[in-house]
């Protein structure tokens, strides 16, 4: 990337990135799942919202941490790009936590109260609520990083604390957050469950895959002119038609695969979608915490740290994988897809 | 009020708040297991259902407490950014780390809660062990953070405030980390242990025939018989180890204002700032120099040997120290009283009078943590880290902090009042069957 910068550096770059990867296709779908429960509705209303919450219940708190995970890394190995983000976004960063903490305490208390239906059904309209307010909250904070208007001195952020957060461009970027978190949400369940529950998450994940292109759309175009050095490095660069193509490719395959109904191939398919846009994204940014003041060059923490950041992540995930592999294997195996509805469940 | 004291009372109410949630979420792991282990033993109903009412209330503590952790790093920088500017790398490494015991807490909980039925017994059993153990070890990471803080080591700070030759073995195991790591889990431990068997106390009160909180007692009673009298210990070790390295932390919690030799140790009494002075105390002679140093004779020094920039509020860094201490003496007193009836075999559900003692010494242990967490970060200050970076110094430049200290503070304390509603009800609701909509 930039001439002098440590490997090192780079390599824990990449780890951030595959952190957020990684989140948005395991916790952005649990924040769609969210997003889908408002949309629960017609005779399958309570099957439709138990089904969100029979597939979130055992692993939302550990996709959850991949947010954290990233954010440990970014201020460990990068600690002038984490100093400016708190500032120059403190309120979109805020707003997140917001729906973060109304989420996860909403989520446990409808789960885990002994209480009246109103009240439990208070608390699922807090999860899903809060659930949308996360992702539009978080694209805001992707806008601001990309916008070019956040700015950077020595002396610390330059342009206030509303800059490239407060445009129509962050707006689209976090309604294609969430366009795409309920895609996968909706993809996930269709695969989870069976009949005619399957068919209702089917019908939403099209809808969702098509608000979602057009969300792209109005992204790129908005990019023009609220982003233009991202916009810039999109366009002049040799990876991003080959890039865009594949995106919209696995997007075509996912609609296929969900008119074929072969359900477990489009979880693949919407998965490997979300990771081609968040790619390109990365890519885009060149090497970039906050385009165009903050990048690998300017926010490398100490040379003595990097290196064994990137050990003990190693390490760690030699227990971390296969723990969390072992998680989803029981949870999410193939002869779990039998969903229908639950008749014993007293709601 | 200043951007400074509203990014204070911000931290310290999220700090308030997610501490309970995260001493739960580090003990009651520990008490779910052990009621299991019983029920394996035993195979006799009341462990079972004990360890699944628990297991209940681990679930909605440690879900508070994720998302009030998660809270915790983002505001280190939203509201200290030149904090972390600074301190980001070196206490980056002890952050990774429990960001991956969290990581397999988070893993190792789902399958605990979730997996009753589709894992073999022994799996489920090791990972509640492993929930146990990771939570432990989150704690342990997070408390390395702070006493680094305390006792910053592993960098040489040049003239610009900058740090370099950063040694991360050395910023992980500085000198307050042993005492202070010691004294919070078994802190964890031991609030935990007096909540819970004040709860069940309380009810075994008025039920004196329920199987449920007979077990429960039977369960929780030894591990609180056996952290009280440590937890005396690991305070002792991190007083002696404030002796030498934050001598004006530990002279303001005991308001000690003169270099003494030997030093009295004061048992109460408010501060009064401008006679520098203690009213109402109860002076033991010689007793902070045997606390401190183990001699009678050794010299403490007083506040007035340091600059008056340098102290942090004396009145609340005492009242606070004196609330911890006060608590944890009275803890002592139940487990040794406690201990004393189990060896004499007495049945429990007859002692009204212990029972009571253990109902009203619940919140105890949970008081003791607030105050020693107030003692450690308000009696550093003005420091953010101990002699290199004042708190006024790293504060954000953010305007209108009011506005997110008062949200945050509603936030918590709505928060706070649905978790207590909640578990109110699981531990009223005896005769209710305990239903899970997962």
């Amino acid at each position: 990337m930039t001439d002098g910068v440590s490997p090192w550096a780079e390599v824990l770059y990449a780890i951030i990135g595959l952190g957020l990867v990684v989140y948005a296709v395991t916790g952005g779908a649990d924040l769609g799942a969210g997003l889908l429960s408002l949309f629960a509705h017609g005779p399958r209303k309570a099957d439709q919202e138990r089904a969100v919450r029979r597939a979130i219940a055992p692993i939302w708190e550990a996709n959850h941490v991949w947010l954290i995970f990233v954010i440990v890394l970014l201020f460990s190995g990068f600690p002038q790009a984490f100093a400016a983000l708190g500032v120059a976004l403190h309120v979109p960063i805020a707003l997140a936590l917001v729906g973060i903490v109304f989420r996860g305490a909403a989520y446990v208390f409808h789960a885990y109260g002994i209480q009246t239906a109103e009240a439990r059904a208070g608390w699922a309209r807090v999860f899903g609520w809060a659930s949308v307010l996360t992702p539009l909250a978080l694209g805001a904070v992707v806008a601001g990083i990309s916008s070019g208007d956040v700015r950077v001195s020595a002396a610390g952020v330059t342009t206030g604390f509303l800059a490239g957060w407060t445009t129509p461009f962050a707006l689209a970027v976090g309604l294609f957050a969430l366009a795409l978190f309920a895609l996968l949400a909706a993809v996930y369940l269709t695969a989870e469950t069976s009949g005619a529950l399957s068919d209702d998450f089917r019908r939403l994940a099209v809808v969702f895959e098509l608000v979602a292109g057009a969300c792209a759309l109005a992204t790129f175009l908005l990019a023009g002119r609220y982003a233009p050095a991202l916009f810039e490095n999109l366009r002049s660069s040799a990876w991003t038609w080959p890039i865009q193509g594949a995106t919209a490719a696995a997007a075509a395959g996912t609609l296929g695969c969900l008119a074929a109904r072969a359900v477990r191939l489009a979880r693949l398919t919407a998965a490997l979608q979300v990771t081609l846009v968040m790619f390109g994204w990365g890519l885009a940014l060149r090497g970039h915490f906050i385009l165009p003041d903050v990048s690998l060059a300017t926010a490398a923490s100490h040379p003595e740290v990097l290196p064994a950041l990137v050990i003990a992540v190693v390490a760690g995930s030699l227990v971390l994988v296969p723990a969390l592999a072992y998680l989803f294997w029981i949870f999410k195996r193939e002869d779990d897809a039998s969903y229908t509805g639950d008749h014993s469940d007293r709601s | 009020m200043s951007s400074l004291l509203a990014a204070r009372l911000q931290m310290a109410v999220s700090l308030g708040f997610h501490i309970l949630f995260a001493v739960a979420g580090m003990a009651m792991p520990l008490l779910m297991l052990l009621a299991e282990w019983r029920y394996v033993r035993t195979d006799r109903a009341e462990y079972r259902a004990l360890a699944e009412r628990w297991a209940k209330g681990t679930a909605i503590l440690f879900a508070v407490g994720a998302v009030s952790g998660t809270v915790l790093s983002f505001e280190l920088g939203l509201l200290w950014p030149r904090f972390m500017l600074h301190a980001g790398p070196l206490i980056g490494m002890p952050f990774s780390l429990e960001g991956f015991a969290f990581f397999l807490e988070a893993i190792a909980l789902g399958v605990y809660l979730y997996g009753r039925e589709r894992v073999p017994r022994a799996v489920h059993f090791a990972s509640g062990a492993v929930v146990a153990l990771s939570g432990v070890a989150s704690g342990v990471f997070v408390v390395a953070v702070n006493a680094w803080m305390n006792t910053p080591r592993g960098f040489r700070l040049l003239a610009n405030g900058d740090f370099t030759d950063i040694d991360l073995a050395r910023a992980f195991f500085t000198p307050a980390f042993a005492t202070q790591a010691t004294h919070m889990v078994c802190a964890a431990y031991s609030s935990i242990a007096f909540a819970v068997l004040g709860i069940h106390a309380f009810r075994l009160r008025s039920r004196p025939s329920s199987d449920l909180h007979a077990a429960a007692i039977r369960v929780v009673l030894p591990l609180a018989i056996v952290t009280a009298p440590l937890q005396a210990f690991t305070g002792d070790a991190a007083g002696k180890q404030l002796a030498v390295y934050q001598p004006v932390k530990l002279a303001a919690a005991e308001a000690l204002f003169e270099t003494a030799r030997p030093a009295p140790l004061v048992v109460g009494g408010l501060p009064d700032m401008d006679a520098r002075r203690v009213r109402f105390g109860i002076e033991i002679p010689g007793g902070l120099s045997l606390a401190a140093f183990g001699d009678l004779h050794a010299e403490v020094r007083g506040l007035e040997a340091f600059p008056r920039d340098d102290w942090p509020a004396v009145p609340l860094v005492h009242l606070a120290f004196q609330a911890m201490v006060g608590c944890g003496t009275a803890l002592l007193g139940v487990a040794l009283w406690g201990g004393w009836l189990l060896l004499r075999k007495k049945p429990l559900h007859a002692q009204k009078r212990f029972l009571l003692a253990c109902m009203l010494a619940g919140p105890l242990g949970l008081v003791a943590v607030e105050a020693g967490w107030i003692v450690t970060e308000v009696g550093r200050q003005p420091w953010i880290i101990q002699g290199v970076l004042r708190t006024r110094d790293a504060v954000t430049p953010m305007p209108n902090l009011v506005v997110s200290f008062v949200a945050s503070a509603v936030l918590y304390a709505f928060l706070g009042a649905v978790v207590s509603l909640l578990l109110a009800r699981y531990v009223l609701g005896d005769d209710t069957p305990l239903e899970t909509h997962a």
